[in-house]
């Protein structure tokens, strides 16, 4: 399968890659690890005229402590953030759900920035954001910067908040160390994408869970958090991981029983986080 | 657009369109077809080479990415008439029956004893979990990754 022509530029600089986005405007898609764009092209799902290709961008690939927080480059591989050891001493939630993306081939390529962008609710890394509390640096062509914190990024079937001018330069992290985590990703084989997934992620007495693939979104399960906050145990709050979610049906699984697994990974992930 | 690919210590330059991919560069521009491709959507690791050193789909990335970069393939791996250790251990295991699937096999097999050199054996059905083989059940491959990470015993 090939897609269908287009022209690549190649930026050596984020303002490269701003500048032509802003010249191309909705005709050009940016490029990182293409993990996710490219299957996309060969389907051609996707036919965007003009590729920018960021994968160069070495500079925007680090992780860096800041703080009360990480500040991750947006550039960063999946396997590099997946074996760093600030990420597995700060945030392990998304050092767990990272070891969870694809095979070590696809994390070779594949970056945090990317999975963000993309906003697919199928996305393993979506979710671990929403449990961290975390949010997305945003730079777009003018040079302005703004912070979107996760719960505004992901507004529709894989759709962003994101300006098509605009590109995700950091992913900030709150530092949860020492807390309780865990991540559960339920699927048929090796490799695939979760059927359902759960991030969940306790700090100082109050919890955040969010789910994956059980919603048009990347979605936090508030009537989880919210019985937990009411006194709930943990398998009380997780009887209600499918209230309010649209999950849709297919192939894997009918509504029906993705609902089941949302209520069952959540009472696991929830118990494994140290919440009884 | 002009590229040019160091392939096995090779460099392979080609005036190329932006939507080649690699695994169609290596194979129809630079003439080596012993990365082969299967599934084409990124899922069943026969098209597996190394991209500067590490384990990657070829089939899933564009020949443009790789301008100026290095790339190994299954040809390689061997020096001379020696075969590196793992095809060594793939032989000694019987660890291929059709060996559709055996050069991204061995690449990935490669890389994953480069990021863990002495793997436990779920460590090495979880490594190569992007590698689909149809014939062998895995198993004989598992011991072969075991028995190249062990110096082939
Ligand atoms: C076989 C296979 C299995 C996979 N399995 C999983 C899985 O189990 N779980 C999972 O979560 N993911 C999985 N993935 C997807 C993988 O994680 C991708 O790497 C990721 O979704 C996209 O990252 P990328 O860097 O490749 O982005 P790209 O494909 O390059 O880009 C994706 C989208 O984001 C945009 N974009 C990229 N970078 C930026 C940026 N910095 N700012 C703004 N926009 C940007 C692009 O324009 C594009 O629209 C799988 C992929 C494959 C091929
Ligand atoms: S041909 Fe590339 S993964 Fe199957
Ligand atoms: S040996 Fe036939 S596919 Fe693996």
């Amino acid at each position: 399968m090939i897609p269908v022509a287009f022209d690549y530029i190649r930026a050596s600089s984020a303002d490269e890659a701003l500048a032509a986005l802003g010249e191309h405007g909705d005709e050009a898609k940016l490029m990182a690890g293409g993990h996710s764009l490219l299957p996309m092209m060969k389907l051609r799902l996707a036919y965007p005229s003009v590729i920018v290709d960021i994968g160069r961008l070495s500079d925007l690939s680090y992780v860096n402590d800041g703080g009360d927080h990480l500040a991750i480059g947006a550039l960063t591989r999946h396997r590099d953030v997946e074996i760093n050891e600030m990420v597995q001493e700060h945030a392990p939630l998304l050092a767990m759900a990272t070891a969870h993306v694809g095979d070590p081939q696809v994390r070779h390529r594949g970056t945090i920035g990317g999975s963000l962008a993309h906003a697919d609710a199928a996305g393993d890394h979506p979710s671990a954001l929403l449990a961290l509390g975390g949010s997305v640096v945003a730079t777009s062509a003018s040079g302005d910067e703004r912070v979107i914190d996760g719960t505004d990024l992901f507004t529709g079937f894989l759709e962003s908040s994101l300006e098509p001018t605009e590109m995700i330069t950091e992913i900030r992290i709150p530092k949860h160390t020492g807390q309780g985590w865990n991540f559960q990703k339920f699927n048929r084989r090796a490799q695939d994408w979760a059927i359902v997934g759960v991030s969940a992620q306790r700090s100082n007495g109050s919890a955040k869970v969010a789910l994956v693939n059980m919603h048009p979104t990347p979605i936090r399960a508030t009537a989880v958090e919210e019985a937990l906050a009411g006194g709930a145990s943990a398998a009380e709050a997780a009887d209600q991981a499918a209230v309010g979610m649209e999950p849709s049906g297919d192939l894997n699984a009918s509504v029906e029983y993705r609902s089941h697994l949302a209520r069952v990974l959540t009472r696991r992930a929830l118990e494994a986080a140290g919440i009884s | 657009m002009e590229i040019s690919v160091e392939i096995n210590g090779t460099s392979h330059t080609s005036d190329v369109e932006p939507r080649t991919l690699l695994v169609h560069f290596i194979r129809d521009a630079a003439g080596l077809t012993g990365t082969n491709i299967g599934c084409d959507t990124s899922s069943c690791g026969a098209c597996t080479v190394h991209f500067n050193g590490e384990a990657v789909k070829s089939c899933t990335m564009l020949a443009v990415q790789a301008d100026g970069q290095s790339v190994t393939t299954i040809e390689g791996l061997a020096n001379g008439d020696q075969m590196h250790p793992m095809q060594q251990a793939f032989m000694n295991c019987h660890a291929l029956q059709c060996g559709y699937c055996t050069p991204g096999m061995v690449m990935a097999s490669v890389s994953l004893l480069d990021e863990i050199p002495d793997p436990t054996e779920d460590q090495v059905r979880e490594g190569l979990e992007g590698n689909l083989c149809r014939c062998t059940g895995y198993h004989n491959i598992v011991k072969a990754v075991l028995s190249a990470a062990g110096g082939g015993q």
